[in-house]
């Protein structure tokens, strides 16, 4: 072997390396996290904790069984309004993709991405709770809906482009006007990447917290009136680990284990949903 | 399907008499096309005649692509695209302001180079025309479908697994699913835009066996790069060159005895 081709393999055997530590860097934070969490929160979490109701402060025990209802109301109230405004705009930007409002919907869609959290949950307060002068999980939905639009809208836009223009010109050439085409061709081809979309949105808002503090407030009942408060794990979460009481915090834990497993299982669940779905779309 | 395409061929002298007697199905005139300000077809005049073939040769960006998608329309997509002068099916011109597209596209079917199934079933590939021409009744969906598929000489090969995955078919069973995709709502024209180009010799050999079976029903206008395969499947054949069409008449006059030297130098294969 001579020397040149020596100190090429020498190289890319640094980059490799360099390659190889920047994933571990990468993935440490999170290593540590779940770690953490589970070490902390696992402990905490047995059954009383998804079936019983907040004690009183002093009385040992009891659960968050409202708030992962609450949780659970709150992230589906969001999918309902984020989802068929996300979806359409996402089929407008893909079908008229150079035109002046579709680049104008393209940056607002980038800017909203942009917003702190909180100041969209200040927006909703403005536009939900002041007029009826109450909190309520429609408020909170609202805004994790808005912070799921951006995400739905790109995504959608980026899949549907992804399909293959053949696709279209087949639907076309039967005699499908545009819309009909889109609908029953295009966007069903594009359906498990949207749907990973979407699930992989509902994850990043189900652990948001400051959008509902002005929302959703909290509710320390069980309450599945969205036009009332709703607790919710993350708003629940905080309230326990700022508080004095050991008790609590440990609760506060297990809630946090909790809400990481939901956004793991949400995950999961995307990757499957893709692959059952993928089944029909590739040999 | 007994019949060779060889043999089959020798009986085109009775077919010829049929031929001079059937009048134009598509007749066009003075077309031009532009995309933007680049003026891709200079100027076309051709008829094509009814249940013929009419192959569409030349090299590479002569135009003969744009001018089949021309026939259904198919360049409206484009943006900045437009058609001039007119095509006229049955004698109506299909360039005319207020043509419906979508009427146009459901009598004109259209086979393209890549085959694109949806990925759907097969039965729901086949059935896909109807379904949005507002046919419900799931009986007569089962017989139209299978109708085409034994029409498409695809019957025997996916009978068994029709609620299968097109996309799992093979890439010459594909290409002839959609060509029973296509005939399933009943066009009169079928336009083929290279059907064979992307497939192995064997799956080649049945679409063009296929095109013969279909003339007697179907007026076919296919684009080819191989020129063994126009003078093989085709009735009448025109010769494209930059956006002209040099040269048009009956298949074996343009190969056996063309009247322009371009011709000549193309098919005998010293350019292209």
């Amino acid at each position: 072997m001579n020397a040149n081709a020596r100190r090429r393999k020498i190289i890319s055997r640094i980059a490799e390396a360099l390659c190889l530590l920047a994933v571990i860097l990468a993935l440490l934070p999170l290593a540590m996290i779940l770690f953490y969490v589970i070490k902390e929160g696992f402990g905490a979490l047995n059954l009383d904790f998804f079936t019983q109701m907040p004690k009183p402060v002093g009385e040992a025990g009891g659960g968050m069984a409202n708030a992962i209802v609450g949780t659970l109301i709150l992230i589906g109230l969001a999918a309902i309004f984020a989802v068929p405004i996300g979806v359409i705009c996402g089929i407008h930007l893909s079908e008229y993709p150079a035109s002046r409002f579709s680049s104008v919907v393209r940056f607002a869609a980038d800017v909203l991405n942009g917003v702190p959290s909180i100041v969209i949950g200040i927006f909703a307060y403005g536009l939900v709770v002041l007029p009826v002068k109450r909190f309520s999980a429609i408020a909170g939905g609202v805004a994790l809906g808005l912070l799921m639009i951006p995400i739905v809208v790109r995504t959608t836009e980026e899949l549907l482009r992804l399909v293959p223009a053949g696709l279209r010109e087949g639907a076309l050439a039967l005699g499908a006007t545009r819309t009909r085409a889109v609908f029953t061709v295009i966007l069903p081809a594009a359906l498990p990447g949207i749907l990973t979309g979407i699930l992989v949105a509902l994850a990043r808002v189900a652990g948001e917290t400051a959008p509902l503090l002005f929302t959703a407030f909290n509710n320390r009942f069980f309450s599945t009136n969205i036009g009332q408060p709703m607790a919710s794990l993350t708003v629940q979460v905080f309230t326990y680990a700022i508080s004095a009481y050991d008790d609590w915090h440990r609760q506060a834990w297990a809630g946090a284990f909790l809400l990481v497993m939901m956004i793991l299982t949400l995950s999961m669940l995307a990757r499957f949903a893709v692959r059952r779905l993928e089944r029909m779309n590739r040999p | 399907m007994t019949m060779t395409i060889e043999e089959r061929r020798t009986r085109r002298p009775q077919e010829k008499v049929m031929t001079t007697t059937t009048r134009a199905k598509i007749s066009v005139r003075d077309f031009e096309f532009y995309y933007g300000a680049a003026k891709v077809l200079h100027g076309i005049n051709l008829d094509v005649p009814s249940q013929q073939v009419t192959a569409l040769i030349g090299p590479s960006g002569c135009g003969k692509s744009t001018f089949i998608r021309s026939i259904n329309r198919m360049n409206d997509i484009i943006p900045e695209a437009r058609g001039e002068g007119t095509i006229e099916i049955d004698g109506k011109n299909v360039y005319a302001p207020g043509t419906d597209t979508v009427e146009l596209r459901r009598r004109v079917g259209m086979v393209f180079q890549k085959s694109n199934p949806f990925p759907k079933s097969i039965y729901d590939n086949i059935a896909y025309g109807l379904r949005i021409g507002g046919m419900r009744n799931k009986r007569e969906l089962n017989e139209v479908v299978e109708k085409s598929l034994i029409r498409a000489a695809l019957w025997d090969e996916v009978k068994d697994r029709l609620h299968g995955p097109a996309l799992s078919l093979s890439g010459g069973q594909q290409q002839r699913l959609c060509i029973a995709r296509a005939l399933a709502v009943n066009p009169e024209i079928v336009l083929m835009d290279e059907p064979a180009s992307a497939l192995d010799p064997i799956a080649t050999a049945k679409i063009e066996e296929l095109i013969f079976e279909l003339k007697d029903r179907y007026t076919i206008v296919i684009v080819t790069h191989n020129m063994q395969q126009a003078a093989r499947v085709s009735d009448r054949t025109a010769f494209f060159m930059l956006g002209k069409l040099v040269e048009y008449g009956e298949t074996k006059d343009i190969f056996m005895n063309p009247k322009e030297k371009m011709t000549e130098d193309y098919v005998t294969g010293r350019f292209g």
